[in-house]
């Protein structure tokens, strides 16, 4: 049951001695290249053991019931919401958009059990987040800026889904039912599981069903079109080869439909998504080579877009939009010298394709088409490893280093001719070359966790800030132009914690600055006609000289008697562009707090969250100032056993007064959800 | 078995020469292939075929193609000195319409062609006749008919009067298949004469301004106003950021950049007096 708690984790990884590291980056590389990393007696280190010390250093206290998380059936988002470096843009009930260290999906990299998955909605309505549910889920880790980027290259960091993880063992079948139902928006969320294990053999296969009606803002207030309803299945088998080889096999498949998103003009009919992989993983292969896996995968994602709940529109449209990948990865992870590595060959190949067909209000006249994303391909190939050095007793240096080969090919003759309306001297084809590298320094002493780190990454804009035709931004309100010929974007960031723990206190304070130059933002061209009707201009993709981005956090938790614990948060970001002044979407000075009282297998919590004047906004990105707010919740569990069946029963009410408010990260400004009773219930047999 | 085998061989090889001979062409170079007869025009000895890739004449611009046949059938290829003249008999006058020179296709060996502009469609009391002259041997012939010009569907030839007191004509040439991409665009300019007489106009432009009145009136980037290019034909290049209706707000405007016809689109005025529509 524990596995449906998502286990949030944080890894900061830290620079130290930068030409030092940039020696040993190049010997790494080269050595990869060789592929001779299994003789190599080079001093790697294992970063990954230390990071986990530093999480274990940070969760160990929190039983999994105890994790801040308030309701086991709650949705993947409002989970990863409770990362501090995670922010959640909010369109809806429904799929919202992970912002990690303050930027949104272009800048990370998200996948699931290391597969890069590329949502296939040109308006974002569909982050890769969205098409898993938390029952096929077991964590999620987030590592901010460039360390840990074994899925690709990134500026903001990166958030991998880690499939719940099943194993061999004695032959057990074991299942799981559960239901949950929320008054506010009368979502009802019905699921079951079952898991087998043999000693040569496993499988497991869920399903999980959520249904809501609109819900209703603070005051009583329906917010219309936020609604949805989800069906998700995912199977997993693995079969041993023998003592140290098996095979795995995972399928997802996720099914929305009828989905609202009130901040949007425009709802989902159909979101789909086939998430596949067969992995190979071999075990114990010398003293020194620990671990190899290997994964194919492949995804197939579609989506429909669609008007017609709408009963007032200037146009009737369809967009829908299709993106498929497939890929691989092989990792190999060892200790050389009492030194841990890992080394990751990636690559992958993408198609994106999304079309529009207005109908006209005239009648007889033909459909408006066009080709939103032009039919663009992204192949990609990518050369990663991190390792650790012992530099002193309780000190050890922290390295990662990356390189990859992008390339987009535009494979619509059609979308071609359409972008060189824009750029008629543009090429087919762009290729890049994407670097990354990250040092830390962490130095760990008794209670005490020190981390500091310095990381250089860049990016290759995505497919619609590259490629996207007449793209609609509904919260500036203005048509997007994507910009084929942009230079790389690049991050010079410095990050740094520091954490303290004992038996009963913890605390944690890490910030991080990104200095990003060649930033991409729209940027309104007045020369430009609109599009779409009432659009109020055009703006097409292009580089800001620098950006700059500082996010800090503070974690304080203290055990107060055995059956007390108490949990606080603050967070606060600032993002400013050069020329620009505030970027959007940056988060205000933010906290959180929660008294928890446990006693045998009962607990409960009274928790408050909140957000201070939000005043660092910027209108021509649709923003503009909001108040303050603070929302209070309140929770209680009860856990009872029957011979072998468990049951968890957990009720609650979550925003109690009733508030009306909206977050610097709800587009359009869309009210947050009322007063809202929920009643979660589990049983484990 | 046996019998089968050589009953379906049979079968193959009657089916095979059946085929053969009705592939057997007696025109072995068809040279009107892909195009699609509109009319035939005769006098005592000759017939004059008269093709266009549609099977249709319509108003504005048509790229028109004929084939002389003698009493016998066979193609003249030695026709000289071609001309016609397209004339269209109204109730209170008669009057005829730009046309071009004749010239036989290139790489065809009877194939003659060129275009003419109708401003306006026949009906049953207003009509258009088309007289060809020729010669062959040394001998002068003429051919004469009725012929039936439709109204095209879209606008696509503008016939006006210019703030400099003449009379215009302007027809879209090209594109004829447009695309979501920026498009070859071609016109052809005339000013009338007098009522039988339109000649070319040599060193205006043609300004464009392409819109979607079905979308809030919007335009496209990166457009090209027309210019008279080696060809005597005005080009320039029109962008189609979408399928559907398009309507291409003109003005035209003299050597000295005068506008002498059309008006800018704007906040309060949607659209120019003259205009191309396009719909695909
Ligand atoms: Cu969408
Ligand atoms: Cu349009």
């Amino acid at each position: 049951m524990s596995n449906l708690f998502l286990l949030l984790q944080e890894k900061y990884f830290l620079p130290a001695n930068f030409s030092k590291m940039f020696r040993f980056c190049f010997i790494f590389l080269l050595l990869c290249c060789a592929g001779g990393y299994a003789q190599s007696d080079s001093t790697h280190h294992r970063d990954t053991v230390k990071a986990v010390l530093l999480e274990e250093v940070i969760i160990v206290g929190d039983r999994p019931l105890r994790n801040k998380t308030n309701k086991p059936l709650a949705n993947l988002e409002q989970y990863l919401e409770k990362a501090n470096a995670v922010n959640m843009i909010r369109r809806g009930g429904y799929a919202w958009e992970p912002l990690i260290n303050g930027m949104a999906t272009e800048r990370s990299v998200i996948t699931i059990d290391g597969m890069r998955i590329y949502g296939a909605c040109t308006d974002k309505m569909d982050p890769v987040t969205s098409y898993v549910e938390i029952t096929n889920l077991e964590k999620a880790n987030v590592h901010s800026g460039q360390a840990g980027s074994a899925g690709g290259a990134t500026i903001a960091g990166s958030l991998d889904l880690v499939r719940k993880k099943n194993t061999f063992g004695a032959k057990s079948l074991k299942g799981i039912a559960f239901a949950g139902f929320e008054l506010n928006n009368r979502q009802k969320i019905l699921g079951t599981g079952i898991n087998w294990q043999s000693p040569k053999t496993y499988s497991s296969i869920d399903l999980t069903f959520r249904d809501a009606d609109n819900y209703k803002a603070g005051g009583g207030e329906e917010v219309l079109y936020s609604q949805f309803t989800k069906y998700n299945m995912s199977a997993i088998a693995g079969f041993k080869i023998d003592e140290h080889q098996h095979i795995e096999a995972s399928l997802i498949y996720d099914h929305a439909v009828d989905i609202g998103y009130p901040a949007l003009p425009m709802d989902v009919s159909l979101a789909r998504a086939y998430i596949g992989s067969v992995e190979y993983v071999r075990h114990h292969i010398s003293s020194s080579v620990h671990q190899w896996q290997t994964k194919l995968y492949f995804n197939d994602v579609t989506h429909v877009m669609d008007d017609s709940k709408r009963p007032v529109v200037p146009i009737r449209m369809d967009m829908p939009g299709w993106s498929k990948t497939a890929g691989f990865y092989s990792r190999v992870e060892g200790t050389t010298g009492g030194n841990n590595w890992k080394l990751n060959i990636s690559g992958h190949h993408n198609y994106s394709l999304a079309e529009m067909t207005m109908f006209s209000n005239t009648p007889d006249e033909k459909d408006m088409f066009m080709l939103t994303w032009p039919g663009v391909q992204t192949n990609y190939g990518d050369l990663y490893g991190e390792a650790s050095l012992p530099v002193g007793h309780n000190l050890k240096a922290v390295l990662s280093a990356g390189l990859a080969l992008h390339n987009n090919l535009i494979s619509k003759e059609s979308g071609l001719e359409s972008l060189k309306i824009f750029y008629p001297d543009m090429s087919r084809s762009k290729t890049r070359l994407l670097k990354r590298f990250s040092a830390t320094m962490q130095y760990n002493k008794n209670h005490w966790l020190l981390d500091a780190g310095i990381a250089y990454g860049d990016r290759a804009p995505s497919v619609s800030e590259g490629y996207g035709f007449y793209l609609f931004n509904s919260f500036d309100r203005f048509d997007y132009i994507g910009n084929p010929g942009m230079k790389n974007e690049k991050s010079v960031s410095v990050n740094g914690a520091a954490a303290f723990e004992n038996k009963a206190f913890m605390a944690k304070l890490s910030g991080s600055f990104f200095y990003l130059t060649d930033y991409i933002i729209g940027m309104p061209d007045n020369g430009l006609s609109v599009m779409t009707i009432g659009a109020s201009g055009v703006k097409v993709y292009g580089q800001l000289k620098s950006a700059a981005i500082f996010n800090t956090s503070l974690d304080v938790n203290y055990q107060l008697t055995e059956k007390w614990y108490w949990t606080n948060k603050l967070g606060y970001r600032r993002g400013t562009g050069y020329g620009i002044g505030n970027l959007p979407l940056i988060q205000p000075f933010t906290y959180a707090s929660a008294i928890n009282f446990k006693v045998k297998a009962f607990s409960a919590e009274l928790s408050m969250n909140g957000a201070a004047r939000h005043n660092k906004y910027n209108s021509d990105f649709g923003e503009r100032a909001l108040p303050a707010y603070t929302v209070f919740n309140v929770m209680a569990s009860q856990r009872v056993r029957l011979a072998k069946t468990s049951l968890q029963i957990k009720a609650g009410v979550e925003n109690i007064l009733d508030n009306n408010y909206t977050t610097f990260s709800d587009w359009n400004r869309v009210p947050r959800m009322g007063r809202n009773l929920f009643i979660n219930l589990v049983v484990v047999f | 078995m046996k019998l089968l085998n050589v009953f379906l061989l049979g079968l193959v090889i009657v089916l095979f020469s059946a085929g053969c001979s009705k592939d057997k062409d007696p025109d072995p170079i068809n040279e009107t292939e892909g195009l699609q007869l509109v009319t035939t025009l005769s006098n005592d000895n000759h017939k004059v075929n008269i093709y266009t890739k549609s099977g249709k004449l319509q108003t504005g611009y048509n790229e028109i193609f004929f084939q002389v046949k003698d009493a016998g059938g066979n193609l003249v290829d030695n026709a000289l000195q071609l001309e016609w003249m397209p004339v269209m008999h109204m109730s209170s006058m008669s009057h005829s319409c730009p046309a071009s020179s004749i010239s036989k296709k290139e790489n065809t060996r009877s194939l003659y062609k060129g275009f003419v502009v109708f401003q306006m469609a026949g009906s049953d009391m207003e009509y258009w006749e088309l007289t060809i002259d020729y010669s062959v041997g040394g001998t002068a012939y003429e051919a004469k008919g009725n012929i039936q010009v439709l109204e095209a569907s879209k606008k696509v030839v503008q016939s006006f009067l210019g703030s400099d007191e003449k009379r215009y004509v302007l027809a879209l040439v090209a594109p004829s298949e447009p695309k979501v991409a920026v498009n070859d665009m071609t016109a052809v300019l005339y000013r009338m004469e007098s009522m039988m007489s339109f000649v070319p106009v040599d060193g205006y432009t043609v300004k464009i301004d392409p819109r979607m009145p079905g979308m809030g009136n919007h335009s496209s980037p990166n457009n090209i106003d027309l210019t008279q290019g080696t060809d005597k034909l005005y080009h320039g290049k029109l962008s189609l950021t979408m399928t559907g209706y398009w309507k291409i707000n003109l003005q035209l405007e003299n050597g000295s950049g005068t506008v002498v016809k059309g008006e800018p689109v704007t906040e309060g005025n949607e659209g120019s007096s003259i205009y191309f529509e396009l719909e695909f």
